[in-house]
């Protein structure tokens, strides 16, 4: 059984959006208050990149419960500049927007599974899932 | 408008209407619809056709009794697609109405009637959508310019409640944030910090984050840089109302706070920043002890 539902990231305030419909689904999943705001954080982080770095995308959700486990997948797509060097963003404390430098591998830290597709030019993929214990 | 056209289309308004009326009812199948009872729909729809009727008999007025419909659509929520489908319906059926009528009509006082011969579906098309369109137009932009109004507004409401900052004592003051920060807010937060740190005289400053949704590293960077510069100007700055959940996400983003104090709670936070400005929360238990002491005293002196 899978369900799927966007939002799409053009302005500040879609990322709140994108959160509170990542919440929504993460709350019907089963997923505690803790996990629920490692969550929503993800998303938050994922969707500011989009905002900050390419300007327009969106960002899936996706519901998964199979026999043996359940969980939510965030899938954030975006047609921006790409990341020309994938270790150096997973590193902490890199940033070229004066940030902080801890969002995507920060995400990797809440998250249990994390894939990063980029290709410079033609736009990023991510998509991170988290499973319920 | 022509007006050989407005008096075919008074002089049959209601063959039109009930045209209207039966395509109209057919547009209408969505949701929002099916909320409403048929009775209040089949009112509206009348009403709806109405104002358009006395719209064209009046003429050019102010305010007109369409816009006045459309106003108090919005006031009752109605979806603005209700207003465009009516009149895209009413241009269709007003077409259709004299097309299929033509021959039966007399527009032989029309201008150019006799250059248009058979060729005339284009020239009631051309003479029903200058007439139709200025008035969705109208219609559109009342109802998109109450809804910027509205957004306005609410955008004003939110920026008022955006950072307050609350002097509570000498020396000590606390800036409660409530709800998402995003960019605009985060410099109002650090403009009104610095400027209140001055005003008040503030040493030690409690940002209290106990009603932010969540903190993501954009939000923990905007403190960290507050923090920096309330420390800049001479002051303290606390953390206070730190979630366990909010405080486990950070540790998992790997965001550094050690720089400043944080604490649990508002409660913890203020004690600190008593202690902070050599202050503490003291019980009166004395004023008791002092009364007796004074009765003592009294029976003493009297047993004297």
């Amino acid at each position: 059984m899978s369900d799927q539902s966007c939002v799409y990231i053009k302005k500040e305030w879609d990322i709140v959006a994108a959160r509170q419909m990542g919440r929504d689904i993460a709350t019907q999943v089963g997923f505690k208050t803790v996990d629920q705001a490692r969550i929503a954080t993800a998303i938050s982080e994922l969707a500011r990149n989009i905002y900050l770095y390419a300007g327009a995308g969106k960002i899936c959700f996706e519901a998964i419960e199979t026999v043996q486990k359940k969980g939510i997948t965030i899938k954030a797509t975006d047609e921006g500049p790409g990341i020309s060097d994938l270790a150096q963003v997973m590193e902490d404390g890199y940033s070229t927007s004066g940030g902080l430098g801890a969002g995507l591998p920060g995400v990797k830290r809440l998250m249990d599974e994390f894939d990063i597709i980029s290709k410079s030019g033609e736009g990023t993929t991510i998509e991170s899932t988290k499973w319920l214990r | 408008m022509e007006k050989i056209l407005k008096d075919v289309v008074l002089d049959n308004s209601d063959e039109i209407v009930r045209m209207w009326i039966e395509q109209v009812k057919k547009n209408q199948g969505g949701a929002f619809y099916q909320s409403l009872s048929d009775e209040a729909l089949e009112n509206t729809n009348r009403e709806f056709a109405n104002a358009i009727f006395e719209g064209i008999q009046k003429g050019k007025i102010a305010k007109t009794p369409l816009d006045e419909f459309a106003e108090k659509l919005i006031n009752l929520g109605w979806p603005l697609t209700y207003l465009t489908d009516g009149m895209q319906v009413f241009r269709r059926s007003v077409v259709k109405f004299i097309i299929h009528k033509w021959d039966d009509l007399d527009f032989s006082e029309a201008e150019n009637y006799f250059e248009l011969g058979d060729d005339y579906f284009p020239w009631v098309l051309e003479k029903v959508d200058e007439w139709v369109d200025p008035l969705v137009n109208e219609l559109v932009s009342e109802y998109s310019g109450s809804w910027e109004n509205i957004v306005s507004l609410q955008r004003m409401a939110l920026q008022e409640l955006s950072a307050p900052l609350i002097p509570v004592m000498d020396n000590i003051t606390i800036m409660p944030l409530i709800g998402t920060i995003d960019t605009e807010r985060a410099k109002m937060v650090m403009e009104s910090l610095l400027d209140g740190v001055i005003k008040h005289n503030a040493e030690v400053v409690l940002i209290d984050i106990t009603g932010v949704p969540v903190v993501d590293t954009m939000v923990a960077h905007h403190i960290i840089q507050a923090a920096e510069a309330v420390r800049l100007i001479g002051s303290r700055c606390i953390l206070v109302g730190i979630r366990p959940e909010i405080a486990q996400t950070i540790v998992n983003l790997g965001i550094d706070l050690g720089k400043f104090p944080t604490k649990s709670s508002l409660r913890k936070g203020f004690q600190t920043a008593l202690e902070l400005t050599n202050r503490e929360i003291v019980e009166d238990t004395n004023r008791e002890e002092e009364i007796e002491n004074l009765i003592e005293s009294l029976d003493r002196s009297e047993e004297e």
